[in-house]
């Protein structure tokens, strides 16, 4: 019981961590809190659905969701987010919120609003060691989220791009000084990010069998509390706080029952530890902001 | 004509929430997702207590206006900790936090609300739409009244120092801590003074009607106004409020317009429609410079 809701708590956590990696590393870069990346998990899990249905193969889903995701990303980027950066945090952020809820009605009024199933086979059978069960999907998401998390902390801390990304979200004109294509650098980051969010949306999509317009709505806040509780713009802060959010939401729920809603412990986790800590779980404090 | 009451008393609620934000994000640049949540307080202690404990309803507009003024106390006190986008992500889970409690604590009726909320009344005279739209508009001259003190009054010019440099108001003794709290104690306690008025209206207050959205909506039509300036709440009140409802066809595609909108507003005119220094403003006042310089220069 204890182990299986250990598993539980750790293939959630690492479902979040993959749906608050890509907004914190946009973060960290641009000072942005994207929230339409939300959009794209959505976008990722529908163009994944119906491409999966045309032509009955999950792995060209997956890629045209990933495609359709950066493309979007992307154009969000160019589009809107450059030419308001320089405003302050709140008018990206506004902006960020309204492309979500936009996004949403958009996808209400193509897709409709009634939810479609997602009933893919991922090839991976349930596992049991005594009373500890796995399931199929989540040793799935155990497998690509430990990889994906494994495969960031080697890019940043191993490889170029991931020096260009430190240099660039430290100081952006000294990384443009010292002949970083920084603008290279942000389409890159949000290419990634976007094509996480369509990854954790098809898991998402296939791990409860559904797709609906509005799905994209508790990771968009829920991996708020989270990129905010690993210290802003810190991915490996990120990583542990998707950990930390998705034990205690499974423990919490397991031992306390339903005594709040699971979606509003993230948040109630989230204002206590800020009031102890403002500048988030990992974050380094920052004495002149 | 009573349907046009009813647009009529849902734009001035819209309009008092949003120049009652105009005092938090306009005046001190503080960013507040939740007035929504400071509604709904004010509209849940007025439903209960009017159909559970038989409070009357002329006593239940202090009491919202005095429970939500708490809360936002206790938010302003939050955002003494928190800088910006730490502050914009508390806001917005305040939203989710107050739905949950609405949802959760048996105190506000679970999650099917409370229902059959008495209406109110004037000796032997129930409230119709007329009598809402009056009072609404009542509430409504109240806080642009007590804005535009404000902007006049030291208070407020020291907000405007606040959002214009922190660092650099606290320097010239302003008590930057405490006159943002005055700013959250007040804006909430408007949202909330105008949420008692909102559940006899619509004589019923679920939990998911003070949801994030809600919030977001009163944020819109702020900025599509013009952040900082009465007139700009006003317009953007107004535009946005009777938007869907001129439009009916838009009504289905609500949010969407609101978002397209939104986006459009943010990339082409941050300003707002009627802000500082917008294109209507500097119109305007390139239209009336005429006129002012006559008066200036004219024959003494």
């Amino acid at each position: 019981m204890f182990l299986s809701s250990l598993i539980d708590g750790i293939a959630t956590g690492s479902l979040y961590a993959l749906i608050a990696l890509g907004p914190s590393l946009i973060y960290g870069l641009l000072r942005v809190l994207d929230i339409a990346n939300a959009a794209g998990l959505t976008l990722g899990a529908y163009v994944g659905l119906k491409v999966w249905r045309a032509t009955g193969s999950l792995a060209l889903g997956i890629v045209a969701g990933i495609a359709a995701s950066a493309v979007f990303g992307l154009g969000l980027q160019r589009l809107l987010y450059r030419p308001i950066l320089n405003r302050g945090p709140l008018i990206p952020l506004i902006a960020s919120i309204g492309t979500f809820i936009a996004m949403e009605e958009a996808f209400r009024l193509v897709f409709g609003p009634y939810p479609f199933a997602f009933p893919a086979k991922l090839g991976l059978p349930t596992l049991r060691f005594g009373h500890t069960v796995i399931t199929g999907v989540h040793l799935v998401i155990l497998i690509v989220g430990l990889l994906v998390l494994g495969l960031t902390w080697f890019a940043l801390r191993r490889t170029r791009l991931g020096l260009y990304w430190r240099a660039t979200s430290q100081d952006m004109a000294t990384a443009e000084a010292m002949g970083i294509n920084t603008r290279g650098v942000v389409a890159a980051i949000f290419v990634i990010g976007y094509a996480l969010a369509a990854v954790s949306g098809i898991l998402l999509g296939i791990n409860y069998n559904t797709v609906y317009p509005t799905m994209g709505d508790i990771p968009a806040y829920k991996m708020l509390a989270i990129i905010v509780l690993g210290g802003l713009g810190n991915p490996l802060g990120t990583i542990a706080a998707a950990m930390l959010i998705g034990l205690v939401e499974t423990f919490v729920v397991m031992y306390a029952g339903y005594v709040l809603p699971r979606d509003a412990i993230a948040f109630i986790v989230l204002i206590v530890i800020l009031l102890a800590r403002p500048q988030g779980l990992l974050g380094r404090s920052r004495k002149a902001a | 004509m009573s349907y046009l009451l009813v647009v009529g008393v849902t734009i001035a609620i819209y309009a008092v929430l949003t120049v009652a934000l105009n005092m938090v994000v306009g005046y001190v640049g503080q960013p507040n997702l939740a007035q929504s949540a400071f509604l709904g307080l004010g509209a849940y202690f007025a439903a209960v207590l009017s159909t559970r404990y038989h409070l009357g309803f002329w006593w239940t507009i202090p009491v919202a206006f005095g429970v939500a003024g708490i809360a936002g106390f206790a938010l302003g006190a939050i955002s003494l900790r928190l800088r910006e986008d730490f502050l914009a992500i508390t806001t917005i889970g305040l939203n989710f936090v107050m739905v949950a409690v609405f949802q959760y604590l048996p105190f506000f009726g679970g999650a099917v609300g409370i229902y059959s909320i008495p209406v109110p009344s004037i000796g032997e005279h129930h409230f119709g739409n007329l009598d809402y739209l009056i009072l609404a508009a009542a509430m409504l001259a109240l806080v642009v009244g007590v804005s535009k003190y404000l902007e006049r009054s030291w208070l407020g010019a020291s907000l405007f120092a606040i959002r214009d440099d922190e660092s650099a108001a606290a320097s010239v003794g302003i008590p930057v801590a405490s006159y943002k709290v005055v700013a959250f104690t007040l804006s909430a306690a408007f949202a909330g003074m105008v949420g008692s008025l909102y559940a006899p209206f619509l004589s019923a207050v679920t939990p998911t009607s003070f949801g994030f959205t809600e919030s977001v909506v009163i944020l819109s039509m702020l900025i599509f106004g013009g952040l900082g300036t009465v007139r700009g709440a006003l317009l953007g009140a107004l535009v946005l409020g009777a938007l869907p409802e001129a439009f009916r066809f838009i009504s289905n595609f609500r949010l969407l317009t609101y978002g397209v909108i939104l986006l459009l507003m943010l990339r082409f005119q941050p300003q707002g429609l009627a802000g500082e220094a917008s294109a209507v403003s500097r119109l305007v006042g390139r239209l009336a410079s005429p006129l002012r310089k006559s008066r200036d220069h004219g024959p003494a």
